[in-house]
């Protein structure tokens, strides 16, 4: 997964290089914008919800048996903005996205239509990849801030309802702002902003590299999203560990 | 990019071209020379070299070695594009699916920002028209047939006021009709707007009916070039055998 480095650095450095053109291209970036948020706010508000409540399900009886009741709330909270948020959604938008943006290029790639743009002196950089990367890298981190109150309610809601802890919504709310600080949303928000251009680099480079018929494209999809998945995590950790200093 | 300014064909010439793929040679040294506003053919079987050399000449492919020159001056292939006013019609239409035919048709306006959007959709009816198709501008290339795709290919390479038109395989996969109106197409681009077209194709009736001049390529080499007359009685068993190519159906008796 890791020979094609160079090209999809130099496709990101093409792609920055291409930024002033952003205006020009606000029509599909607006498109791709809107597709995001709605192929995926359903499925990140349904995910969001039980990772929360499962966390404070799994951690919460540990804790309250311990007494440590009034921690259920910081550890949901801080789990959520700092790892779960950003790493899950983007998984799911990696799944979601990344697939979309590597099958279409990769059709066009395949059916000639990039051959057809460029033989017309329209740069596919500027017109496919450029307008979806700005998209996912304002749309995800969007989802996630959206993802981590989402998962925030969800743990208070099984903090609540769940019998053996019955730890008060105001209660939970309560502890939770006493951990978590609005730098470990930034923290959370800046990682998916980077995880946004993973996704969206590797999948248009993916479309972009797509050879062959149907099967081609099918192979371009699976290392789009497995390509993006492993990348998100490993990022993930050199992020956390550069953003702990 | 260059504004449209003038509908003038230009001329081309092809010096030494050669092209590899992993080891097989493709294009053995292609030597060829189209003159500004003629309609030339280039014919031959399947796997010659014919869509691999219309693919250098718009800067698609980038040679490994020889020139291309257009109107006399050497051009790289990386900027053939933004020079020259060139479309091509691909053998597919390669219509972008996501977009209205009107759309497609005037994408290269819109994205190089050359007209206002009334002036484009008032283009855009007009080229339409123009291959017989004035109320497709709303329909999606999915609900097209076949022959449809390639006459809206056409009013999108018309749209560019091309200087030089390369239509890849424009009659195959149509039924003969079809095909029929697609080289009337050709043949009357080249009277109304004098562009230079280089058609490749292995359509004996097309390359016959349309071409000004012929080329005859196998293996990526290029074995004759005439007028029509020319090539028809050149004196060469491959052409000859590729030119009246036909099955014989045998007698019942004998199955």
């Amino acid at each position: 997964m890791f020979e094609n480095t160079g090209e999809i650095v130099l496709l990101f450095w093409r792609t920055l290089r291409s930024l002033p053109l952003a205006w020009r291209q606000r029509q599909k970036i607006a498109e791709q914008f809107f597709e995001i948020g709605n192929a995926s706010l359903l499925m990140v508000c349904v995910l969001s919800f039980f990772i929360g409540a499962v966390l404070a399900l799994q951690t919460g009886i540990v804790l309250v048996d311990r007494g440590l009741s009034g921690a259920v709330g910081g550890l949901v909270g801080i789990s959520m903005a700092k790892e779960l948020g950003p790493v899950m959604m983007s998984i799911l938008i990696a799944g979601r996205i990344g697939s979309a943006m590597a099958a279409e290029i990769g059709s066009m790639r395949v059916y000639q239509e990039i051959d057809a743009l460029r033989t017309m002196n329209i740069n596919p950089i500027h017109y496919l990849v450029l307008p979806r990367i700005i998209a996912i890298a304002v749309a995800l981190p969007l989802l996630v801030v959206f993802s981590i109150l989402v998962g925030w309610f969800g743990g208070a809601v099984v903090a609540e309802m769940n019998g053996h802890m019955a730890i008060p919504f105001k209660a939970f709310f309560s502890d939770l702002r006493d951990i978590v600080a609005v730098k470990d949303v930034a923290n959370g928000v800046f990682k998916s902003f980077c995880f946004a251009l993973i996704i969206g680099v590797v999948s248009c480079h993916q479309g972009l590299a797509t050879i062959g018929g149907p099967r081609g494209i099918g192979r371009s999809v699976t290392k789009a999203v497995v390509n993006s998945i492993v990348l998100i995590v490993i990022f993930d950790y050199l992020l956390t560990r550069v953003l702990l200093n | 990019m260059n504004e449209p300014t003038n509908n003038s064909g230009v001329s081309l010439e092809v010096r030494g071209l050669r092209k590899s793929f992993d080891g097989q040679e493709v294009l053995k040294g292609i030597d060829l020379e189209v003159r500004p506003g003629e309609i030339f053919v280039i014919m031959g079987p399947s796997g010659s070299g014919k869509s691999v050399l219309l693919k250098h000449l718009i800067g698609l492919e980038a040679p490994d070695a020889g020139e291309i020159l257009i109107n006399g001056e050497l051009v790289r292939p990386d900027e053939i594009a933004g020079k020259y006013r060139m479309a091509m019609v691909f053998q597919s239409g390669a219509l972008l699916n996501s977009l209205t035919v009107g759309e497609n048709v005037g994408l290269y306006l819109a994205e190089h920002r050359l007209k206002t959007p009334a002036e484009i959709t008032k283009i855009v009816e007009e080229k339409l028209e123009a291959v017989g198709l004035k109320d497709a501008s709303d329909k999606m290339p999915g609900e097209l047939s076949g022959g449809m795709k390639k006459r809206v290919a056409i009013a999108r390479a018309l749209v560019i006021e091309p200087q030089l038109i390369l239509y890849d395989e424009p009659t195959s996969e149509l039924d003969p009709l079809s095909s029929v109106v697609i080289g009337e197409e050709i043949l009357k681009l080249k009277h109304r707007i004098h562009v230079t077209s280089l058609v490749v194709t292995h359509d004996r009736d097309l390359a016959f009916g349309v071409a000004d001049r012929i080329a005859v390529i196998n293996e990526g080499v290029i074995i004759t070039v005439g007028t029509p007359e020319e090539v028809k009685h050149f004196n060469d068993p491959l052409v000859q055998r590729f030119l009246h190519a036909d099955f014989k159906r045998e007698s019942p008796k004998s199955l």
